[in-house]
């Protein structure tokens, strides 16, 4: 067949524009496109690795402000908790004191009311004593005189003793 | 005449062949493709290497035919 | 329906086909096989364009190509035009030269042409080194190529790192998938790289003579990556390739087939020694006869209106021709690759230490 008879005019050809376009691609084009394209790859990974990089960073900045708020909210809470247990306590130690100087204030005044008492009734008997004194002053120097007179005015000063 | 369509025949059943071959290969890539497509890229060049053998016998029989012819 | 395009088509062309066989000797008749022939085989000439002037003579216009050849231990140099247009046979030395088919022969002084009984020609012929029009297309592909590639790199040593504007942005995806997807994926690590810049220069010599070959006007047309001489040589290049870089683990492999008994050992050394040239051989005969066949498929549709004789096919053919000629696109650059792919894969085969 015609077809498939190889010719070794374009054989020759063949090779020849083919070495001479491996020869001279590989000597001047090749190298450099596939250097520019191998350097443009690299800055794109490194640029990804980059911007991986910063994602993490800002995932941990994130987390690190997330636990700071948290521990903040505890400290608030355990702050609060605290302050409500003071409040509670100082009102419970404000309530004490209180009772307390009541029942104090009511001592001293039941023992002044006591004092009083005892003041007045020592007063009363020394009153009465006197009274009686007299009383018996004015019967001695009225017995002399009238006997019922004598009861009547002893009636007389006891009643307005009474009155006193 | 006879010799011709001899060889005509012979030709037919080559390509009936290869085309059924081929078929098959297509049909069988596409199911696996659909079914795991993120390796349809291996298995492309996987169809096109089966392919391309049997394209090759098949091309290899139409040139016997044809030097035989 | 469209099954029904597809019978009446075949009807068509099955009633034409016994027409053209009953008209042959008419006048005018088409010649599509002589035709077909033509324009996929190789030619001193380059075809530019036929056209019949307004005094009714038939006009051919087409570039004359130089004419190599060897003989007597020198070269000879010529141009076509001499051979085309000749009425003697030209003076090679003490030789005369005749073209007949394509092929230059050495003859008499009268120019004889001796035939034997099958009709192929007895003349010895001189070795022939001419600029043909497959390989006038090819010097056109490597001055495309080296023009594309060489401002490529100066725009990239320019520019560099930002991302590449215009032509560039085409180049660019094809060259990492040849990188990535053609070398890397089916040569080891470590050695792939070496041999990206060859199967670069493979992939897009073999693309861009694909597509020289489908277009169908003057500087295109030529039918190179479908010529067994071209595909064969880079077929050669794809076997050095494989081989002289390969591995001892291959060669062990394929002589000694370790871990096998000796009578499948005696089965199998043979098998893999053929092997070897089978892969080639494969790529040569893949290559030439896809490319060929759209070529052939193409012109046999454009010839149907011919063989007809009927405008009313044209719309049909033009259509069908439209499809192949979309097709052609997608096959140029599929052959390319698959080239390409196999000579990776039998390189990554051959250089691998592992077991394979």
């Amino acid at each position: 067949m015609e077809l498939l008879t190889p010719s070794p005019g374009l054989i020759f050809w063949t090779s020849l524009t083919f070495i001479i376009l491996l020869l001279v691609l590989r000597k001047f084009a090749w190298p450099s496109i596939l250097r520019a394209l191998k350097v443009r790859e690299e800055t794109i990974s490194f640029a990804l690795e980059d911007a991986q990089r910063a994602k993490e960073e800002v995932e941990m900045m994130e987390q690190k402000r997330r636990k700071i708020i948290g521990e903040a909210r505890k400290e608030k809470d355990a702050i609060l908790k605290e302050a409500r247990q003071l409040k509670s306590e100082i009102l419970e130690e404000a309530k004490e004191a209180a009772g307390k100087e009541s029942q104090r204030l009511l001592e001293k005044a039941n023992q002044q009311i006591e004092k009083q008492k005892h003041d007045a009734l020592a007063e009363m008997r020394e009153t009465i004593g006197r009274l009686s004194l007299e009383i018996a002053e004015k019967i001695l120097k009225e017995e002399l005189s009238q006997d019922d007179k004598h009861k009547k005015v002893i009636n007389t000063y006891l009643r307005e003793m009474n009155l006193n | 005449m006879e010799a011709i369509s001899l060889t005509a025949i012979g030709l037919g059943l080559i390509v009936l062949g290869a085309a059924l071959g081929i078929g098959k290969i297509g049909q069988s890539a596409i199911e696996a493709m659909s079914r795991q497509p993120e390796i349809s890229s291996k298995i492309q060049t996987a169809m096109i290497v089966a392919a391309a053998l049997i394209e090759g016998v098949s091309l290899f029989a139409i040139v016997v035919a044809w030097l035989v012819d | 329906m469209r099954i029904l395009f597809i019978i009446f088509f075949l009807l068509v062309t099955s009633l034409n086909l016994q027409a053209s066989s009953e008209h042959a000797e008419e006048e005018g008749a088409v010649d599509a096989f002589g035709l077909i022939m033509g324009h996929i085989s190789d030619s001193h000439q380059w075809h530019v364009i036929d056209y019949t002037n307004r005094h009714g003579h038939p006009v051919h216009i087409s570039m004359p190509l130089p004419v190599i050849l060897w003989h007597d231990n020198q070269l000879w140099f010529y141009s076509s035009d001499s051979f085309f247009h000749a009425e003697h046979p030209v003076k090679i030395g003490n030789d005369h030269l005749v073209l007949e088919d394509g092929h230059f022969y050495l003859t008499d002084h009268e120019g004889t042409i001796i035939r034997d009984g099958q009709g192929s020609i007895t003349n010895p012929s001189p070795l022939d080194f001419s600029i043909t029009k497959n390989v006038a297309s090819m010097i056109l592909s490597m001055l495309l190529l080296l023009l594309i590639f060489l401002s490529a790199a100066k725009a990239y040593a320019r520019y560099g790192m930002p991302p590449p504007k215009g032509f560039r942005a085409i180049l660019e995806p094809l060259i990492l998938f040849v990188r990535d997807d053609i070398a890397r994926s089916q040569i080891d690590e470590d050695k792939a790289d070496k041999f990206v810049p060859f199967l670069l220069t493979l992939f897009f010599f073999i693309w861009i003579n694909n597509l020289i070959g489908i277009v169908p006007f003057f500087p295109g047309g030529s039918n190179l990556s479908g010529n067994i001489s071209f595909t064969a040589t880079l077929a050669v290049f794809a076997f050095l390739a494989i081989n002289i870089f390969a591995s001892k683990d291959y060669w062990k492999h394929i002589f000694i087939a370790p871990g096998m008994p000796f009578p499948i050992k005696i089965l199998l050394v043979p098998l893999e020694f053929v092997g070897i040239f089978i892969k080639p051989f494969a790529l040569m005969i893949r290559l030439f006869a896809n490319i060929t066949a759209g070529h052939i498929i193409i012109l046999s549709l454009i010839s149907i209106i011919f063989i007809l004789k009927s405008i009313y096919i044209a719309p049909v053919s033009v259509l069908l021709s439209l499809v192949m000629f979309m097709l052609e696109l997608l096959v140029a650059v599929l052959q390319a690759y698959i080239f390409t792919l196999l000579t990776a894969l039998f390189i990554g085969m051959s250089t691998s230490k592992t077991e394979h």
